[in-house]
């Protein structure tokens, strides 16, 4: 691959091409394949290795089974008060009331879901969940195929795309964006895995369906190919990331090995207890205990581990309880957790509590995108949208989920906005929209980050530079945050900076060469680590999953808004959150309790 | 008990470098704690950058790391290097039976083409109501145990019927997958599904040799799955034979 020249490459054009082949990226190219437009989807596994099959417990939505006079506006009340409130009413809004169209279509593709007595669709209590506005007790919303949704729903796309005969250009990976003179989006980069081959995949509509990038952290749920592609990409073509100080933190991931085990199982009647064996949850969320939000209950525990209650021989940890829910509920509802907990706990929950630990799980910043899955920057202040840019899923910020994302709502959020931009594109593009063509040179700005590296002599190793980034990512912007430390980090990151854009690629091979591979996916996580990082020493407040022990409480005067980090000059700017939705009236900021 | 050093046994191939595949050898110090097989190879990796093999989830639910392990077929994210470790040896190798790409990397393809081929996606064209298809719960019951694949393609390739005939023997992946859409209640083209399978290759090369279900990592029995679809072929021809005599 040394010497790539721009003549040298070839062009492959589509209409509309998705970079992604997730949850959000595959219900887009089934949108997008349906139309009969030219549709690609550039994934850098096979669709099925995406990390969306990990999801567990399952997609919240107001189907109205486990009750049938739910309302999807009760839905919209419990995303806008787990949000913090700096969530966009007007997509909570759109989230909530489209998603059970997107869910039955999901079932009507043949989605194995779970079912209740009556031959509906079963659905279970998870955290933050409420019944007529928070004063109906706890409601039982998130729709599950027993507690591998994630994969049943990951397959049920695929399947329905290769019905549609989407084209799938697998093992291929997208390296940087193409930008034409008026700074319109026209395709990417990319390069063949298994063979090396360099290509210009040009497009109309681009789509950055490339999931979070939990790898930024040490202690993860996220599968190893988190790595925030997309948002890298983005970023070093210029163009914005919203909100990138709000990451999750899953209460519940299994201590030291970091696979997530499901909200399900407290949604199921499992809880959190301590050292002496309290169910401590009682005391942080006296209503609704172990079904709090997610960052109510990781904050618990950790507190807890801190004042000395923790678990094990270094009381580091909790024990999550299962095992008086019995062997049959364990084992038709749970049964990837009794797996999971066997294999890397050495636990059977039958019998013991699995130890777990809070640890990184979502990422609820990205590009920031509206309803319709178009990207836009930020111009004086206004919202410009990037022509030929779009985003879904994860990767983007729209945002539903503000400063906290209630479970079950990132599956409901890639189908419905997966679905949401592909039905955009169509009509776009249909209706003769499009970008201009991209110059030669152009294009080779977009290859030069591949060259550099193909030409890498000497430097420094991305395994070791990996591990020194995620630890100070752990170490300075964790579940609790300061000033002073976050400062720090802020400093180590400039060293690290220097080291990541001097790596040495030792393998030049172009034969299914993984290092070169996992070389980009590390700058592409520094990006968002940066992102991160700038942007939490900004807020000064606590919010949502923005914990300060600088400044611990909620600040709505100054900081009622979303941020906007800007990489042309590293700084954060503050962004209006949308407060008119059109259906209902706007639900305004109050004290969040559970 | 054997020493503190655990010696790996790599397959190593690079279609650049190497005119045939060959093993290498590595040794390194044994982990004060187990860890599993996908650990290992991120270790070697480490030290040597130019080994390469797949891996996504580290979970044991994407189906990427399917390899051959001390001669056995499994995901080398949830198998513990305690329960294959040999006198503190371990050798590693690709699946076996499809073409190497690199070291342990395959070629799917022809085992993503006999799964296309099952037209695995449901099919049923009457009007979708508004809401969602009703299944009961015993119906769905039935999806248990073959909805759950993962694709890592451990059975298929540990199966000899599949490495003598990968275009025409359907294998018993994407076979399980058959059964998964003929078991479904919401699934209407039973018929249509039969006929596709009743040539002598697709099912009928399966021999019940039990492959599969020795080495699944998710526990699953194709073998039972195609037992299953033998039995409606059956079924069917003998439908199809009595009303010929009608």
């Amino acid at each position: 691959m040394n010497n790539i020249f721009t003549d040298n490459i070839k062009t492959i054009e589509f209409d509309s091409l998705i970079v992604g082949g997730g949850g959000s990226g595959m219900r887009a190219s089934l949108e997008l394949a349906k139309s009969g437009l030219k549709t690609a989807v550039v994934s850098k596994v096979f669709p099925t290795r995406s990390h969306t099959v990990s999801a567990q417990g399952g997609i919240t939505c107001a189907i109205a089974s486990a009750d049938p006079n739910d309302d999807w506006r009760w839905h919209m009340y419990d995303t806008v008060k787990g949000a913090d409130f700096i969530g966009d009413q007007d997509a909570i809004e759109y989230l909530c009331s489209e998603g059970p169209k997107a869910v039955f279509e999901l079932e009507h593709m043949g989605l194995p879901f779970s079912r209740f007595e009556n031959g509906r669709i079963y659905q279970r209590p998870f955290g933050g969940q409420s019944k007529d506005f928070g004063k109906g007790g706890q409601a039982a919303r998130t729709c599950a195929a027993a507690d591998r949704t994630g994969h049943a729903l990951l397959h049920t796309l695929y399947q329905n795309n290769v019905k549609e005969g989407t084209n799938f250009l697998n093992e291929w990976f997208a390296v940087d964006l193409v930008k034409n003179s008026k700074d319109e989006v026209t395709g990417v980069i990319a390069f063949s895995i298994e063979n090396g081959e360099v290509a210009y995949l040009k497009a109309q509509a681009t789509v950055l369906a490339t999931g979070g990038a939990g790898r930024i952290y040490a202690s993860t749920t996220n599968a190893l190919i988190n790595t925030g592609d997309g948002l890298g990409m983005a970023l070093r073509a210029g163009f914005p990331a919203q909100d990138m100080e709000m990451w999750q933190f899953h209460p519940t991931g299994i201590y030291g090995a970091g696979s997530l085990v499901t909200e399900g199982c407290r949604g199921e009647g499992g809880y959190l207890i301590n050292k002496d064996g309290e169910r401590f949850m009682e005391r942080y969320a006296p209503n609704v205990k172990d079904l709090a939000g997610r960052d109510v209950v990781a904050r618990s525990m950790v507190l807890e581990i801190l004042e000395g209650r923790g678990c094990g021989e270094k009381n580091d940890h909790i024990f999550l309880k299962l095992d008086h829910l019995g062997a049959d509920v364990l084992n038709s509802k749970l049964p990837g957790i009794c797996e999971l907990s066997r294999t890397f706990a050495h636990v059977d929950p039958i019998y013991e509590p699995i130890p777990v630990v809070p640890t990184c799980h979502y990422m609820m910043g990205g590009t920031p995108t509206n309803v319709n899955g178009q990207a836009f920057t930020r111009i004086n202040d206004e919202d410009k949208l990037i022509p030929g840019l779009f985003s879904a899923g994860e990767a983007a910020c729209v945002s539903v989920h503000g400063a906290n994302r209630l479970g079950g709502n990132s599956l409901l959020d890639l189908v419905v906005f997966g679905r949401a931009t592909g039905m955009h594109i169509q009509n776009e593009l249909k209706s003769g929209g499009g970008v201009d063509s991209a110059t030669r040179s152009d294009i080779k700005q977009s290859l030069e980050r591949l060259n550099i590296l193909n030409e890498s002599k000497d430097g420094f190793d991305p395994a070791e530079v990996k591990r020194e980034l995620q630890e100070c990512m752990q170490n300075y912007f964790g579940v609790f945050r300061r000033g002073e430390f976050m400062k720090k980090g802020l400093d180590q990151l400039n060293e690290i900076r220097e080291k990541v854009d001097n790596l040495h690629l030792k393998d030049k091979s172009d034969a299914f060469n993984t290092s070169r591979v996992e070389a980009i996916e590390l700058q592409n996580l520094f990006e968002v680590a940066e992102a991160t990082a700038v942007s939490a020493y900004m807020r000064n407040e606590s919010r949502g999953a923005h914990a300060r022990d600088d400044f611990p409480e909620r600040d709505d005067e100054n900081w009622l808004c979303h941020t906007i980090f800007d990489p042309k000059n590293k700084e954060v700017s503050k962004r209006d959150v949308n407060f008119q939705p059109s259906k209902v009236e706007a639900f305004p900021p109050k004290v969040r309790t559970y | 008990m054997f020493g503190n050093k655990l010696h790996v046994s790599l397959y190593r191939y690079n279609p650049e470098e190497d005119q045939f595949p060959y093993m290498k050898k590595y040794t390194i110090d044994k982990p004060d704690r187990d860890i599993m097989v996908l650990d290992l190879l991120h270790l070697l990796k480490e030290e040597d950058q130019s080994i390469s093999y797949r891996r996504s989830c580290r979970e044991g639910v994407c189906g990427s790391d399917g390899m051959n392990i001390n001669g056995k077929n499994g995901l080398a994210c949830i198998t513990p290097i305690s329960s294959v470790l040999k006198k503190n040896k371990i050798e590693l190798r690709p699946l076996p039976g499809l073409p190497v790409i690199r070291d342990l990397v395959v070629d799917m393809t022809e085992f993503y083409a006999q799964y296309e081929k099952i037209k695995p996606f449901l099919q049923n064209e009457t009007t979708a109501p508004e809401q969602e298809r009703l299944q009961s719960p015993e119906e769905r019951d039935k999806l248990d145990g073959l909805y759950e694949c993962i694709l890592c393609a451990c059975c298929s390739t540990s199966c000899p019927s599949f490495w003598w005939n990968p275009d025409k023997f359907v294998g018993p992946a994407a076979l399980l997958q058959a059964y998964r859409f003929l078991a479904d209640s919401r699934d209407l083209k039973t018929e249509e599904r039969l006929n596709d399978l009743s040539d002598p290759f697709s099912v009928y090369r399966c021999h019940g040799i039990m492959n599969c279900v020795n080495v699944c990592p998710k526990g699953l029995n194709p073998n039972k799955a195609i037992g299953e679809i033998k039995s409606m072929l059956h079924k069917n021809k003998k439908d199809i034979i009595a009303s010929d005599r009608i």
